[in-house]
């Protein structure tokens, strides 16, 4: 009964298969597989934008949508319709072909990216030996869409936008591999279904999650802030700033091309949470090894729910960043920082299973940021700004 | 240590969070259709015409003399002056608007020509629920739509309307009393003549006359 409720899907898409021609078959259980991602996702995205304006309300102590439907659990669907009937406008002097790809290709890159996410027990598109490396491809196409949006559209503040979006996304790319670079340096495998079995064990009830060792932990922060900064999520929206730049990348973009980067969007934060959940919170594995029995798909999508309403949480919370304080933090404090991780994973491993080397990673890993961060305020990198006006 | 911002920060909103479902009074915001906050007393939008009494065109202050009409920045008064004249509030026969039309799709809310009024005869509305469908027409608003008693006044702004009503009465008195002088100065050059005359009773007449004047 468990083991069925835990592998309901792939019995499902198995028995579904089973009905078609032999012939058919490796086809039609690639198609179910895209069509059910292609289903659930941009479910959870409707789900995630009425959560988001419900929780930034309260966090601002405002109600938030409560008009269509109970709760304004339609207002999703209400918006969809909303941009689905709107005029789609193509600026005059815009590049038209570039200009209708570029949110495609957003949306497409985006979604490839779940195929190699293990987002239950047997439940991966493809288990690719270098699904990690796969997933980084894709992601990092999505720049390119960026630039394609900013650059087509013939617009200044397009075009600022996304030359800050490249800008941004270049440099955190760099952090946001190398802090997974240390998960792949202890598992010794770029195959994001043996990352997550590597992590599938329990010792005293609790699990084996690689954020629960200081490596992991120091490298779970730079992911998520990597993350963040990745997709353009507040409070990195550079990009996208409103009150800078009307709206970024976007500018020239409505109706449902619009919807479409706003779904790209969210679906990077899904991508993005999907796999730091892998890389780090297990994937799938159940927080307590009494708590085995609920299906894993579910841990899975409870995990990257979670991480969402961290994401928004940190949006209701922080003001956007001055350029400058972007690119310092990234280059002066994240980076080297990842890179005594990665040193820091090293030691993990060669010290042996005592407790000397908790004791010793975790000290340099606390020592390290203490002393960054001091060196960093000090000498204003990421601090406030002091102004001084001519005399 | 770095960070003990943010995390003060996310303590803050998370706060918030819980405590906007807990107590009511945090929340900032009226769910307007159905609640509605009372207008604070210097709430303004749009002008409106202050006529007195029950009749809006007899009861209207306006003189017609247009210094709005010049003074407006966007330009969004037209005005006709009448051909005849009529009574004021003191007696005094004035012209008054053949015309008086408002674009408030134009108007900005400046309150000039409440400012330049010498009459007190135009003064801002509280009224936002204007919505139409009609974009031109539903917008522009004539002297009859605009005329509005000086009860309504009083009610949107109570403090402004007393001291306006206050000037208004003190004006009037003065001019009551300057005609009651120039009665009683009539009724002397009168009673002058009248000594010959011997006729007492036709001093009433010129003095009414020098009223109105």
């Amino acid at each position: 009964m468990i083991e069925t409720a835990d592998q309901i899907f792939v019995l499902l898409k198995q028995w579904v298969v089973g009905l078609l021609p032999a012939g058919l078959q490796p086809v039609a259980g690639v198609l179910l597989s895209v069509v059910a991602i292609i289903a659930v996702f941009p479910t959870l995205f409707a789900l995630a934008v009425w959560v988001e304006r419900k929780a930034l309300g309260r966090m601002q102590n405002r109600i938030g949508p409560n008009r269509v439907g109970p709760l304004g659990i339609l207002q999703p669907v209400a918006d969809g319709i909303k941009s689905l009937t709107k005029e789609d406008i193509v600026p005059l002097s815009a590049d038209a072909a570039v200009h209708f790809l570029a949110p495609v290709v957003l949306v497409v890159a985006v979604f490839m990216g779940f195929a190699v996410l293990p987002m239950g027990r047997n439940m991966e598109l493809v288990d690719m030996d270098a699904g990690l490396l796969f997933f980084f491809a894709m992601g990092a196409s999505t720049e390119l869409s960026v630039f394609m949006a900013g650059w087509s559209s013939r617009n200044k503040y397009s075009l600022l936008g996304a030359m800050r979006a490249v800008a941004q996304m270049i440099s955190y790319e760099v952090v946001l591999l190398l802090s997974s670079a240390a998960v792949v340096m202890i598992t010794g495998s770029l195959s994001l279904v043996k990352i997550v079995e590597a992590q599938n064990h329990y010792t005293w009830g609790l699990p084996h999650w690689y954020i629960f060792t200081p490596w992991g932990c120091a490298g779970f922060v730079m992911y998520a802030i990597a993350a963040t900064a990745e997709t353009n999520r507040s409070p990195f929206d550079l990009p996208e700033g409103e009150s800078e730049l009307v709206a970024g990348y976007h500018t020239e973009y409505s109706g449902f091309k619009f919807a479409l980067f706003f779904l790209g969007e969210y679906l990077a934060m899904f991508s993005i949470s999907g796999l730091g959940t892998t890389l780090f919170l297990g994937g799938w594995s159940a927080p307590f090894s009494f708590l085995g029995w609920v299906p894993s798909w579910i841990w899975f999508f409870a995990k990257v729910m979670l991480s969402i309403v961290v994401f928004i949480w940190m949006r209701g919370t922080l003001p956007r960043l001055r350029q400058d304080q972007l690119m310092n933090f990234a280059w002066k404090f994240v980076l080297p920082l990842t890179m005594l991780n990665l040193l820091v994973a090293g030691l993990w491993r060669f010290l042996g299973d005592g407790w000397e080397r908790w004791v010793v990673c975790s000290a340099i890993l606390v020592l390290a940021f203490a002393v960054m961060g001091r060196e960093g305020m000090r000498r204003e990198h990421f601090g406030p700004r002091r102004y001084r006006y001519a005399e | 240590m770095l960070g003990e911002g943010i995390l003060k920060g996310l303590a803050e909103t998370a706060r918030n969070f819980a405590g906007s479902f807990v107590s009511a009074e945090r929340l900032t915001t009226v769910q307007y259709p159905e609640q509605r906050i009372a207008p604070i007393e210097a709430t303004r939008d749009f002008p409106f015409l202050v006529y007195d009494g029950a009749d809006w065109e007899a009861g209207m202050r306006c003189v017609a003399c247009q210094i709005c009409e010049k003074e407006c920045p966007p330009q969004c008064i037209y005005i006709e002056k009448s051909k005849d004249k009529k009574p004021d509030f003191v007696g005094k026969p004035q012209f008054y608007p053949a015309r008086f039309d408002i674009d408030i799709s134009v108007c900005m809310s400046c309150q000039i020509c409440v400012e330049v009024c010498p009459f007190e005869a135009i003064k801002m509305d509280t009224e936002f629920e204007l919505s139409t469908e009609d974009r031109f027409g539903g917008l522009l608003f004539d002297r009859k739509e605009l005329a509005k008693p000086n009860e309504h006044y009083h009610k949107i702004h109570p403090t402004e309307a007393a001291e306006v009503d206050a000037r208004l009465a003190e004006e009037k008195a003065k001019a009551d009393a300057k005609a009651k002088a120039a009665a009683e100065a009539a009724a002397a050059k009168a009673a002058a003549p009248a000594k010959t005359a011997a006729v007492g009773d036709a001093a009433a007449k010129p003095a009414e006359g020098a009223s109105r004047a």
